[in-house]
């Protein structure tokens, strides 16, 4: 059976013997007898490894595999090559700890301080930290960064990813801090409201774009009120929309933070994902979690070494930055792994793809009586469409192995499209909509 | 090594994509005018940088790594295959219940094994990493406190052995946090302890066994004192490992725990992450969970339900070692430890001599004094052997500390194997002190300057130099 101990009962009584004690009782003698455990667990007994393969393929195989995706809202289906999973599983970057012994550890070292400079490249910023937990952690780790003793208040646009919001309102909970949101306005942030909103004790707005519905905000705008009034930007970004678009950094936003998922992560149900953050000069020493740094070793060659630690929880302890140990590294890899086989070009490619065919989407379901909801508005590979037959729309595409768009309620639909899908299974889609519509 | 820039050319790359058969069409809004540079390179150079790159990476499998305190157990292969299932992997997180039902299988199965193991009733798989189990087992506490319109306790007693995420996750939850001496057994000081609670006391944060290694014998008192004082006990599970089916938290008198995924349930640490915390509590507490249906949640600590592929891989072990293997995996643990403990500890003097758990602290003060050599140097020299060297400096309250976590899945070969080189640098300590300072030398670099790096952060390549 799946044992992972390797001494045999002879050698663990020799063991036993040679340190003095009779049995493994002797060992435990600190816990109060009536603590000790005087049944087995009631969990199964052991299994071998072709009953516990049997198993899992057969919880595997209780899911329902979607061939074709259109469906984001904060994970995203995208091309992976082949190179990044045999990247991702070489066991000594999958089986390392934490490099705090930089001498032996310069190979996962480096590819860190290799990821850190993709995500300064991707979003135009000068600091990126090693990762976080996922996209959302890293806007409320951000909101964190921005609080001060007379700036404590957290705008967030209603055009943020409800779950964004939802996670930052909890680690709000924690800081005990008050998170109010900007209202929506044709499906991006209303500016007007957000600058009645922009009193002397709001530290930050944090921005999504492209936003929850897909459109692209005005951020130029949102960066000049907010800055005006003396606060912060958060700019929570997709990384394969960085390929075109204007970049955070070049918007002048105070830090950058999104979930890195598209760059390499299946879907995975929902993780393991990657946060990524990303700050000016100025805020790099506030940025939580790890951070890699080029120096030289006793001999003058270029190493490698965790650095800037005196923001961390085991130096600082209650004073430090966040109270992250762990982090996704193994995913951070992942994704500077994705784009070092992309390259610029095909990273660039993806992007482009993603627009492309979520623009033909759009049009094609229009005329199938699936009409956009805000169609004055640009957006990237994401967009909300309106049809009162919204849920029949969704079981008749499932029904052909086709995951449609997220429902949003109201008869809304947030669709998806990216690279991996092809015009002709668009105009599949456009055309079981029209049946059900009967446009 | 060269960096991935360093090997790229202009006008290289592999093509991963079709042609796009639509026509292209962007949105109108500004683009970007910066040069993206990322990395130009075929993929026979992509492949060969990381295998470069893997080289330099000490893994479980390079290696003995008795990293104390992070739990460095073998990460079995069926595992990874497991958790690669495309049945798992190509799940979109937001699918309809019916269409995932085999996720929410193994969800629901992992969270009630792992309720048996801690003793607890309810767990969320959401926490994605062990600090993030303990911020979210602190926001339990203080919305339990919250409703009962208990407002003053703002207060969380921690131990000074404590781990620093214990004092960091309840600053986070907005706790002022309480640091009570330990007693000479390094253990909680039961007067300290009674001296601390009070009126405003939220909770007790408790890692047992704890950082030196040792299990609390007066737990049950201390459970106690903590709840005649109105106070919450929150046990960190960053040592489940040396008593898993031995003993449960929950028996203990734990209201709130998070035990580590990656470090007790064989999930690999991915050179820090990523791993999973999962929460769990007392029936009374659940409603406050994070990721459930509940309107008393204290809301979502991540987007999604928790790092899913990380909990396959656990529920794999977990039906692999079965009901017998959990205990079985203590034992050996334990019986590891004692054992390199006993070989070494007349001339590696421990900070507290008395049986241990899964791990022992050597305090290395006295060889400093007399040599100069500390516990940095001999930490470094085990490099040149092949060994990743020991937790160092940790628990604060022993003095050039080295703190041992063998593990169950090593060989007596392997512990007898790392006695004798841990004493073969003892002798070379005491013989040529000089030379200590030195080491490692046979590594891929040597010892880097740390101060450098830190007052003249270079954290980017630069394009532009």
């Amino acid at each position: 059976m799946g044992s992972y101990v390797p001494n045999t009962p002879a050698e663990q009584q020799e063991m036993l013997k040679e340190c003095g004690y009779s049995g493994f009782d002797d060992l435990y003698l600190d816990i109060p007898e009536s603590v000790r455990l005087k049944e087995p667990l009631a969990i199964p007994e052991a299994k071998a490894e072709l009953t516990v393969r049997r198993i899992m393929e057969d919880m595997a195989d209780k899911n329902v595999i979607y061939r074709h995706i259109f469906r984001g809202a904060g994970a995203y289906n995208h091309y992976i090559p082949a190179i990044v999973d045999t990247i991702a599983n070489k066991e000594e970057f999958r089986t390392a700890y934490t490099p705090y012994q930089a001498e032996i550890s310069q190979g996962v070292l480096q590819t860190i301080f290799e990821y850190q400079t993709d995500i300064c490249e991707l979003t135009g910023m000068e600091a990126s930290n090693a990762s976080v937990y996922d996209g959302a952690v890293a806007a409320a780790e951000a909101c964190e960064m921005c609080r001060d003793r007379k700036r404590s208040t957290i705008l967030v646009s209603e055009t943020v990813d409800p779950k964004i919001l939802s996670v930052v309102k909890t680690y709000s909970f924690g800081r005990d801090v008050k998170v109010l949101t900007v209202p929506e306005k044709d499906g991006v942030t209303d500016l007007e409201a957000l600058k009645e909103l922009l009193t002397a004790d709001v530290s930050c707005l944090l921005l999504q774009h492209p936003n929850y519905f897909g459109n692209l905000e005005p951020v130029e705008e949102a960066v000049e009120a907010v800055h005006a009034a003396g606060a912060k930007v958060i700019e929570s970004c997709n990384p394969v929309s960085l390929a075109l678009l204007k970049t955070p950094g070049e918007y002048g936003v105070d830090i950058a933070v999104g979930e890195g998922q598209p760059l390499g992560m299946p879907l995975s149900f929902g993780g393991p994902y990657l946060g990524f953050m990303a700050a000016g000069q100025k805020m790099m020493r506030k940025l939580p979690g790890r951070i890699v740094g080029q120096t030289v070793d006793s001999e003058g060659n270029r190493t490698y070494v965790l650095t800037l630690q005196a923001r961390e929880q085991h130096i600082r302890r209650e004073k430090a930055s966040s109270n992250i140990c762990s982090n996704e590294a193994l995913c951070a890899l992942r994704a500077a792994a994705y784009l070092a086989a992309m390259g610029p070009e095909g990273f660039k490619e993806a992007a482009v793809q993603c627009t492309s065919k979520a623009h033909y989407l759009q049009a094609k379901l229009a005329e199938a009586g699936v009409v956009p909801a805000y169609p004055e508005k640009e957006f990237f590979h994401e967009f909300v469409t309106v049809c009162k037959d919204e849920k029949k729309v969704l079981e008749a595409l499932a029904a052909e192995g086709i995951l449609g768009g997220l429902p949003l309620g109201d008869e809304r639909i947030l669709w998806c499209a990216t690279e991996m899908n092809t015009k002709e299974e668009m105009d599949r889609v456009a055309a079981i909509c029209k049946e059900v519509t009967g446009a | 090594m060269k960096l991935v820039f360093e090997r790229s050319r202009a006008g290289r790359g592999t093509q991963y994509l079709p042609k796009c058969d639509v026509p292209e069409r962007l949105p109108k809004a500004p683009r970007r005018e910066k040069t993206m540079h990322l990395p130009e390179l075929p993929e026979t150079e992509v492949d060969r940088h990381y295998t470069e790159l893997a080289k330099q990476t000490h893994g479980v499998n390079d290696g003995f790594y008795p990293l104390g305190s992070c739990t460095m157990k073998y990460n079995p292969q069926i595992n990874e295959e497991m958790a690669a299932l495309p049945g798992f992997t190509r799940i979109h997180p937001l699918q309809d219940a019916q269409t995932t039902k085999g996720c929410l299988e193994l969800e629901e199965t992992l969270e009630k094994y792992l309720c048996e193991i801690t003793g607890m009733d309810a767990v969320s798989l959401q926490p994605a990493a062990g600090a993030h189990g303990e911020f979210t087992g602190l926001l339990l506490i203080k919305a339990y406190h919250r409703e009962k319109g208990d407002l003053k306790r703002t207060k969380i007693i921690v131990p000074d052995s404590a781990h620093g995420t214990n004092p960091a996750s309840a600053a986070m939850a907005g706790f002022d946090v309480v640091s009570i001496a330990s007693d000479d057994k390094g253990c909680v000081d039961l007067e300290a302890l009674k001296a601390a609670v009070g009126e405003d006391t939220a909770g007790l944060m408790l890692t047992n066994p704890n950082t030196v290694g040792l299990f609390d014998p007066n737990i049950l008192e201390i459970t106690k004192i903590v709840h005649e004082a109105g106070g919450l006990c929150y046990y960190d599970g960053a040592n489940l490992n040396a008593v898993m089916g031995i003993a449960r938290p929950g028996d203990m008198g734990f209201d709130v725990v998070h035990v580590n995924l990656h470090k007790t349930f064989s999930t690999p640490h991915g050179g820090g992450g990523p791993g999973s915390g999962p929460s769990g509590c007392k029936a009374f507490l659940a409603k406050y969970l994070p990721g459930k249906d509940s309107p008393e949640s204290i809301g979502n600590v991540r987007s999604f339900g928790g790092n899913f592929l990380v909990a396959v891989k656990a529920l794999a072990y977990i039906l692999s070692i079965g009901r017998e293997g959990v205990p079985a995996a203590a034992e050996n643990a334990v019986l590891n430890a004692n054992y390199m403990k006993e070989k070494l500890k007349d001339i590696f003097p421990l900070a507290y001599d008395r049986t241990c758990m899964h791990e022992f602290v050597i305090c290395l003060e006295e060889l400093k004094h007399q040599t100069g050599v500390s516990a940095l140097d001999v930490a470094k020299a085990m490099l040149d052997h092949g060994i990743h060297p020991p937790t160092m400096y940790f628990p604060l309250i022993v003095h050039e500390a080295l703190m041992v976590e063998p593990t169950e899945t090593e060989t007596k070969e392997t512990l007898d194997e790392a006695i004798r080189i841990f004493r073969d640098i003892y002798d070379e300590a005491i013989q040529h002190p000089e030379t200590m300072h030195e080491k490692p030398i046979h590594t891929p670099v040597r010892r880097p300057d740390e101060v450098l790096a830190a007052r003249n952060p270079v954290i980017r390549y630069d394009f532009e130099a």
